[in-house]
């Protein structure tokens, strides 16, 4: 609270002054998409910003504008009333911009202290480590110089994003959407980092979707919406509902949901599953039990990193199990374990992964063709060869169905934005008529309408009969859809919850590890 | 950190009829600096245009002989292609045709007054299971133990030349040729027929124009085909479809070795009549250049073919005619596909100068 | 006692042009660009070598004119693949095939000319010792400094800011772009290096070692580079002890020869290429060891973000 009124004070005091940074007027624009439209915002010293907005308002952009990554097409950047063109990171940071971004700039091959040394010129990652620890302390955010990133956790990783810009004395720190990478646990800590910096003078642009969090922490909040600036308001005098609707511009659509009526036999189940992935860099899951029955939704909560890709890929078929393992996995009653992905599908399995292009589809390939990658089995192979009439035809439906917008099934699966393709795919794996469909991160970087569709469409598939498994990031997600939830620790699965006792604060405490008895129990902290 | 003064984005929606922009820009690039080599050589550059691409089409045997070694290079080139679509980097092409080529001496050498229907199908069967072994050495390193293709069948080129050097020079020399190191002429029997009187031409055209057919139907209209590209274009996709890694490493060098295999049955059946030292200009090289020059595409692969055998008797008549060293031969391979590669950007890519104000264009491509 | 003075010299002499060139594609591939023209790039730069000491018998001009030879044909390269978006395997090769047909041609008036071999530069006292002094301390100053350099180098990516940025680059170029650096400019000098070093083995190969000039004189030693790079794990230090290893096989090859044993001479011929067959198999078995070694970018097209 006192942090959060001297802010204000500087904030105050600030209002006479110039801004430290100002944007007026600014465009920038790639070749299918004007991502942002003559965009005004002002900081001050001191001040906690959000920047709020739906994927896709051009928030990223925004950023990536300040801190030099992309150069603005039209408009002025002032940084403490000077006019300025920031023409690379490195100028930023000399500036005195610092960002953290949402998908880190850490190479995993290196130490913590190496990946900071590349950006502190003249510095050497021995020289580095003790001013790594001495920051560390002063805001809250313990770690390891001589750690290797890709040994760290997610949260872990933020913190030696955030240490690095520190490092920098920054005079701005930009945060992309940084609460995204944190158990619901762990952002306390990180809000009384900021706030501390905040009142040590510094201001912050942060970055959010989250209405909740941007209430509890910013002063000011300026929202985005299809490249442009809707409003500038004080979070604090609105409520979720008001900031919401500026957001999206209509009512957060919810998707309708009925109790669900699963049956008794599962059609997926894991027993007792260890597994070891080839990834050096992979988690390692251990002892997993899961069932998922015709008829219900089961999600996978967790911090990213803890198993999720590990344990997508072990019922996808992309990674088998050996042999003798084959009996740790059922699906729809046959033990397939070391079966690869195309024998599961054939047992009425279907699945949607995380990465779309590239993974769930060919990117060069039209979305006929991508049809082909996974409908083939349904008529439209005829002695080796393809009846493009058919896969044409299952395209279009597909298209239809989810309401994919492209110039049509010739469509190149990379001239799809995100969420279209995310929806072709979806609808895709739905035709299939699955007995069991997994879906990984199904709304990630969807907009609000694109994502309502998806669930609504996750849900019906249930209600038909499908035994479905989704794992995400979002825990709002998978409190909106999931029938019960579990939750992935290390490459360990929580029992489940379901749903009516399916709290924030119980899952927050699942995502530490709170259900791991022992010595893990104790290291969870450091999560 | 300076910004490069252009952009490079992805050309959607397919490049229509400016693919045809990369071979042709390509094809020019290297008659210019062919004329210009030769020329240097001390050929006046009207003359050393002449001999290397217009006296290819002068004569009917000159002719032929542009025919005659398209259809080794069309065969290989097609096979590879199929390969290189699923990202197989099989440049094994030399070693497996001299594999072939051993491969299918071996009747006509041990069988030598046979004059059997069965030589001429038994020599090729023989010639494409050598090539398909060699290549499979490759296919079984990279699946059993990963190792890396390029490096196990270049290194397969060298040792599939030392076997030959020694075949020729031992166990199947002909010892009644003055310790020359080559085989006995093969009978009438083991000989291609010729197509057309007055040239060398012979039957492996046709072979070449047939695998260009079946080519385009496995690249286009195959589930195999696709499953193949996918791997190439895509890995994870692949392996999310559940499309086998190791079945595309094998289908890929065994096709490859086979069609090498049965290029060099055709050498020695054809042109050469027996097995010497040398069994192939490089032809297994060549067609990695054509494959490329073809856009891995089995029709565009036909008339890369063509251009790259110009220059092969190009270079002969060159050679023989104005004295200019073979060695203008390999250069102009090498600036054929590296003009092809460079002009590929511009197919695959929309480049464009870097404005310091877009704002007026970005909206007239407004999308959304 | 002969014997092993001729054993260990023949080592160093055939292992040498292979770990210089080695450690300059090892730099291109840790910055994340495979560069399989190497064996057109020690051609040319042995030709080029070649015909400097031929004509002004300078030798370090000679090495220094195959190293700048070889870098030109590497500009070539590292323009395709950088800045043309070529896809590496491709441009390699067709950067090889390119660079092979220009040695051969400008070599064509030298074909089996000789020049004699390069002084060599015997180390006080070390030279005298008896075996090892002519077997490792009487050669050109190129073996010491081979060595040396994958010593320099080993130091270069542990402990320096330039060996870090290399490897950063190697490893996600968009990151390295992101943080602040130039990825091309950084690839580019890579592959400059990569050129130059290969250049000078050529060089070291047709002045030092062979003393003449033939069409062909590389004979797949440029291939055996790449395969040295694989082998050594993407490792200075591994890279040279793959390389040594190599030069003592030429040598036994030749062993075998000088006691007599009935071996036909194109199995030996071949010692060197299947004994990298098997290098290769063996050492990409670990699929771990090469994820953990290997620069993640190796071979991949990266796109300069708007």
């Amino acid at each position: 609270m006192d942090a959060n009124a001297s802010a204000n004070q500087a904030l105050n005091l600030g209002k006479g002054d110039t801004p430290l940074l100002e944007l007026v007027g600014v465009t920038k624009a790639f070749p299918s998409i004007v991502a942002n439209n003559d965009v005004s915002l002002s900081v001050f010293s001191g001040e906690i910003h959000a920047v709020l907005g739906e994927n896709g308002a051009g928030k990223s952009t925004l950023m990536k504008l300040i801190y030099g990554v992309l150069a603005p097409d039209s408009g002025q950047i002032r940084w403490q009333g000077q006019d300025v063109a920031i023409g690379a990171p490195a100028q930023a940071r000399s500036l005195g911009i610092g960002m953290v971004f949402q998908h880190f700039s850490l190479l995993e091959s290196l130490t913590v202290a190496e990946n900071i040394s590349l950006t502190m010129p003249g510095e050497t990652p021995r020289g580095l480590e003790e001013r790594i620890a001495e920051i560390g302390g002063r805001f809250g955010l313990p770690i390891d110089p001589r750690a290797l990133v890709h040994s760290l956790s997610v949260g872990q990783r933020q913190r030696v994003e955030i240490v690095r810009c520190l490092l920098q004395r920054p005079r701005l720190l930009i945060m992309d959407e940084p609460t995204s990478v944190l158990p619901p646990t762990g952002i306390p800590a990180l809000f009384e980092t900021i706030r501390r910096l905040a009142s040590d003078g510094c201001a912050i642009l942060f970055i959010s979707h989250k209405l909740e969090e941007i209430r509890a922490l910013c002063q000011r909040a300026t929202v985005m919406r299809g490249g442009r600036v809707i409003a500038t308001v004080r979070p604090a005098e609105e409520t979720n509902e008001t900031l919401a609707r500026l957001m999206i511009g209509r009512d957060i659509p919810t998707a309708a949901r009925r109790p669900p009526r699963p049956a008794t036999t599962p059609a997926l189940q894991l027993r007792n599953l260890d597994y070891q992935p080839a990834d050096p860099f992979g988690t390692t899951l251990k002892n997993i039990d899961l069932t998922v029955r015709p008829g219900e939704i089961v999600g996978i909560a967790g911090v990213s990193g803890n198993g999720q890709r590990e344990l997508a890929a072990v019922l996808s078929g992309e990674a088998t199990l050996p042999r003798a393992m084959r009996d740790s996995l059922s699906i729809a009653g046959a033990r397939c374990g070391d079966w690869g992905a195309d024998k599961r599908r054939r047992l009425g399995l279907a699945f949607v992964p995380e990465e779309r292009n590239g993974r769930g589809a060919v990117p060069e390939m039209s979305l006929t063709k991508n049809s082909l990658l996974t409908a083939h089995r349904f008529g439209m192979v005829r002695r080796g060869m393809i009846a493009f009439a058919q896969v044409r035809a299952y395209a279009e439906a597909c298209i239809k169905d989810m309401d994919v917008r492209c110039s049509g099934p010739g469509a190149e699966a990379r001239s799809l934005s995100g969420g279209n393709l995310q929806k072709f795919i979806i609808g895709r794996e739905i035709g299939l008529k699955p007995k069991v469909l997994i879906v990984s991160q199904p709304t990630w970087g969807v907009d609000v309408g694109a994502a309502a569709t998806i669930r609504r469409r996750i849900i019906e598939l249930r209600d038909s009969g499908t035994a479905v498994l989704a794992i995400s990031d979002e825990l709002e997600e998978l409190l909106e859809i999931a029938d019960r939830i579990h939750v992935i620790f290390r490459g360990r699965l929580s029992p489940s919850l379901v749903r009516e006792e399916a709290d924030g604060a119980l899952i927050g405490g699942y995502m530490t590890g709170g259900f791991v008895g022992g010595h893990d129990a104790r290291t969870a902290v450091t999560a | 950190m300076t910004r490069t003064p252009w952009t490079i984005e992805p050309r959607l929606g397919g490049a229509g009829r400016s693919v045809l922009i990369a071979p042709v820009a390509a094809m020019s690039v290297t008659v210019l600096i062919g004329a210009a080599i030769t020329s240097s050589l001390g050929v006046s550059p009207l003359r050393a245009l002449y001999f290397l691409y217009i006296a290819p089409f002068s004569t009917l045997f000159n002719f032929g002989e542009v025919l005659l070694k398209t259809a080794p290079l069309l065969l290989i080139a097609q096979a590879l292609a199929i390969g290189f679509r699923a990202k197989i980097w099989n440049v094994g092409g030399e070693g497996q045709l001299i594999l072939g080529a051993i491969g299918g001496s071996l009747l006509p050498i041990f069988f030598n007054d046979s004059d059997s229907m069965l030589m001429l199908p038994g020599m090729i069967a023989l010639g494409m299971t050598c090539g398909m072994l060699w290549a499979a050495i490759a296919a079984w390193l990279r699946v059993r133990f990963n190792a890396n293709e390029i490096l196990v069948t270049l290194m397969l080129n060298s040792i599939a030349l030392q076997l030959l050097y020694y075949l020729v020079s031992g166990p199947l020399r002909d010892s009644t040729g003055y310790n020359f190191p080559q085989s006995v002429q093969f009978p009438d029997s083991a000989m291609l027929p010729l197509l057309i009187t007055g040239t060398r031409l012979n039957a492996s055209l046709l072979v070449g124009l047939a695998a260009t057919a079946f080519a385009w139907f496995f690249v286009e209209r195959s589930m195999i085909g696709y499953k193949l590209e996918v791997g190439g274009a895509a890995p994870n996709a692949a392996r999310y479809a559940g499309f086998s890694e190791t079945h595309a490493v094998w289908l890929s060098l065994l096709i490859g070795g086979a069609a090498a295999g049965l290029a060099g049955v055709f050498e020695v059946a054809g042109p050469l009549g027996q097995l010497q030292r040398v069994v192939s200009p490089g032809y297994g090289f060549a067609a990695i250049i054509v494959a490329f020059l073809g856009g891995l595409n089995p029709l565009g692969i036909l008339f890369a073919a063509v251009f790259v055998a110009v220059i092969f008797v190009g270079g002969d008549i060159s050679q023989t005619s104005a004295g200019v060293p073979y060695a203008v031969n390999t250069i102009l391979q090498g600036v054929l596909l590296v003009s092809y590669i460079a002009a590929r950007l511009f197919v695959d890519y929309r480049v464009r100068l870097r404005a310091p104000l877009r704002f007026e264009r970005a909206q007239l491509q407004w999308r959304h | 006692m002969e014997t092993l003075t001729f054993v260990l010299s023949g080592t160093v002499i055939a292992a040498t042009p292979l770990l210089i060139a080695a450690l300059g594609e090892l730099a291109a591939e840790k910055s994340g660009v495979l560069n399989l023209s190497i064996e057109g790039m020690m051609s040319l730069g042995a030709v080029a070598a070649f015909i400097v000491v031929k004509n002004t018998g300078d030798y370090w001009l000679g090495v220094f004119i195959g190293g700048v030879a070889a870098m030109l044909l590497a500009a070539l390269f590292a323009v395709i693949v950088l800045f043309l978006l070529g896809n590496q395997v491709a441009s390699g090769l067709a950067v090889g095939i390119l660079g092979g047909g220009m040695a051969a041609l400008i070599g064509k008036p030298y074909e089996s000319a000789t020049v004699p071999p390069m002084p060599s530069f015997p180390i006080p006292i070390l030279s005298h010792a008896p075996v090892i002094g002519r077997g490792l301390f009487d050669h050109v100053l190129l073996v010491y400094m081979a060595p040396a350099i994958a010593v320099l180098m080993w130091w270069i990516f542990k402990s320096t800011k330039v060996g870090l940025v290399l490897r950063a680059t190697g490893e996600s170029p968009e990151t390295t772009h992101a943080i602040g650096y130039n990825v091309l400019v950084v690839r580019f000098l890579s592959v400059l290096f990569g050129g130059f070093m290969a250049g000078i083995a050529g060089a070291f190969i047709s002045i030092a070692s062979a003393t003449l000039w033939s069409d062909g004189l590389i004979a797949g030693r440029g291939w055996i580079v790449v395969a040295l790079v694989v082998f050594g794990a993407w490792r200075a230090e591994r890279v040279a002890l793959g390389a040594y290893l190599f030069g003592a096989a030429t040598i036994g090859q030749l062993l075998v020869q000088s006691i007599g044993v009935e071996v036909p001479s194109q199995l030996l011929t071949s010692v060197p290429y299947i004994a990298t067959i098997v290098a290769i198999a063996l050492l990409s078995m670990d699929g771990k060891r090469i994820r953990l070694n290997a620069p993640v970018s190796l071979g991949r097209v990266y796109r300069e973000a708007h």
